[in-house]
């Protein structure tokens, strides 16, 4: 774990330097014209949600695969391909691509006059197929196929030995199974929340590595974003909840041990208790969102030094470029570890938290009588 | 900011789309694949336990078998034992017989060559008795063949008588 402190650290260093070099770039007068590098921007841009599913530049013109746009605006559905605004440049059907401000990267909707944007109505409800969608979609597919297909092998050969994708996918499950839930749920309780925790560990781990790849369709930094992981963590939250027994709220709302008039007046307890309820998700949520996006960061912030030192000289970038690919490759190799160790934190906690609220304990009704 | 704010656009498909995976996955994946590894962890510790019983059984037979095969041994041994007793003994017995019959065959034989000799000496007594008369016959008829001889016999006894 401290490895990884030591590594958000030098992430948010990288990322001041970059943006310093990048402030004192944009400070100097514009002599070279608008195409001028912003690794700031450049980072941005790569790990937040997209409407189109951007490939390369070359040259002027972008390369991008469209994506469905789906507006929920005044009671009606607007659906239309993102190519439709030319790479943030058009106005299509009353609607534009934000690019600064406070709703930049957003769909805003332009006022009556059809250039300036309607500031007074609320923003359309954008249920777009975004790139982090596509990413998720993508996901999903190929889990439900190597799951079904290896759950078909598991059926046709019920008692043989593991083979191919079988024998690369049981020793993780297994691994869930024997290392993660047996033990924070306990041998009699575990069997209900497996596929829950089973979903949650390969979905994590596959979109982690998924993450790493900068080829289409890898490359979206789908649990590097906190809408994703947001959800991940109230799945977590909502299910230990529901499978939490009577003592886990018991001991919520009069926790025991503690002196009254930590409870009655002012209900201080109760309060410290609700709250530990709703960190638990939270730092659930932080933890994976930060972590994955910290490793992109990295990747990405190795990358634009090599064209922050090419835009002052040809021979600095190359030389730059040699020591910049090493260090992307050595936090390549570190992200794939990290993405197994996110997605093995994140589940074993969910099951922690799980086993924590399901838990059967006697010892406390005994210190309350 | 943009980055720590939730868009409910993709809050939105992730919830769908997470919802959809759990229930697939549950329902085609997880079920059998939990449900198979139980079943094969279940058969794995059978056979194991069953091999283990095994073992026990060959451990437990070959002993019997050792035991076995030592009692038929000892029995052996035993019998053979026996068996060499009982010849020397029979040995032992015979040679007593065959000394004793010896013994009394040639008790037997030498009473009756005793029997024989006996006999003999008798036949031969017999006939020198009978051959002894015959010569005497002869010699007194030879002698008494003269009147006077006969009359001196007669001469003779009478003294004899009147020594009486």
């Amino acid at each position: 774990m401290r490895i990884k402190y030591l590594i958000t650290l030098i992430a948010l260093w990288l990322s001041f330097c970059i943006s310093a070099v990048a402030n004192t770039n944009e400070s100097e007068p514009e002599t070279k014209g608008p195409e001028k590098f912003n690794a700031g921007k450049m980072i941005v841009e790569h790990i937040v949600d997209n409407h189109e599913w951007h490939i390369a530049t070359l040259g002027e013109t972008p390369i991008a695969i469209p994506l469905p746009i789906i507006l929920w605006d005044n009671g009606k559905f607007e659906c239309f391909l993102s190519s439709n605004f030319d790479h943030h440049t058009k106005i299509y059907k009353g609607y534009k691509l934000e690019t600064e401000g406070e709703h930049k990267g957003k769909i805003v909707k332009l006022a009556a006059d059809g250039v300036s944007v309607d500031k007074e109505a609320a923003l359309p409800l954008d249920l777009s197929i975004t790139k982090n969608v596509v990413s998720i979609f993508f996901t999903v597919a190929m889990l439900c196929l190597i799951f079904i297909s290896v759950a078909r092998r598991f059926k046709r050969n019920p008692n043989s030995a593991p083979k191919g994708l079988q024998s690369m996918m049981e020793p993780l499950i297994l691994f869930v199974r024997d290392d993660i839930v047996k033990p924070s749920i306990g041998e009699k309780r575990y069997k209900k929340y497996m596929p829950f925790l089973l979903t949650l560990f390969f979905f994590i781990l596959f979109n982690n590595l998924l993450g790493l790849i900068p080829l289409i369709p890898g490359g979206a930094n789908v649990t590097g974003n906190i809408a994703v992981t947001l959800v991940l963590a109230l799945f977590t939250f909502f299910i230990t909840s529901f499978s939490a027994n009577r003592q886990y709220w018991a001991h919520i709302v009069n926790a025991p041990g503690v002196p009254w008039w930590l409870k009655f007046p002012i209900p201080l307890m109760p309060i410290v208790e609700l709250i530990g309820v709703i960190t638990k998700p939270f730092v659930l949520m932080v933890r994976l969102f930060a972590n994955i996006m910290a490793g992109h960061i990295i990747v990405l912030g190795f990358m634009s030094l090599i064209f922050i030192f090419g835009s002052m000289s040809l021979v600095a970038g190359y030389g730059v470029s040699v020591v910049s690919i090493a260090f992307a490759i050595f936090m390549g190799l570190l992200e794939l570890l990290v993405a197994f160790i996110q997605a093995y934190v994140f589940t074993l906690l969910s099951a922690l938290y799980i086993g924590m609220a399901s838990e059967e304990h006697h010892q406390h009704e005994e210190i309350i009588h | 900011m943009e980055l720590v704010k939730p868009e409910i656009g993709l809050v939105f498909w992730m919830l769908l789309a997470f919802m959809l995976l759990l229930f697939v996955l549950r329902k085609f994946a997880w079920k059998p694949i939990m449900g198979m590894l139980h079943d094969r962890e279940d058969s794995i510790d059978e056979a194991l336990n069953m091999a283990n019983k095994a073992r026990e059984e060959m451990k437990e037979l070959k002993f019997s078998n050792e035991t076995l095969l030592h009692q038929a041994k000892e029995e052996r041994d035993s019998i053979l034992r026996e068996a060499r007793k009982i010849k020397d003994s029979i040995i032992e017995e015979s040679k007593l017989k065959a000394k004793e019959e010896a013994q009394r065959i040639v008790e037997a034989a030498k009473e009756s060559i005793q029997y024989e000799k006996l006999s003999a000496m008798t036949e031969l007594k017999n006939q020198i008795a009978q051959l002894s008369i015959e010569i005497a016959e002869k010699v007194i008829m030879k002698e008494l063949s003269e009147p006077e001889k006969q009359k001196a016999l007669i001469e003779t006894l009478m003294k004899d008588i009147k020594l009486n």
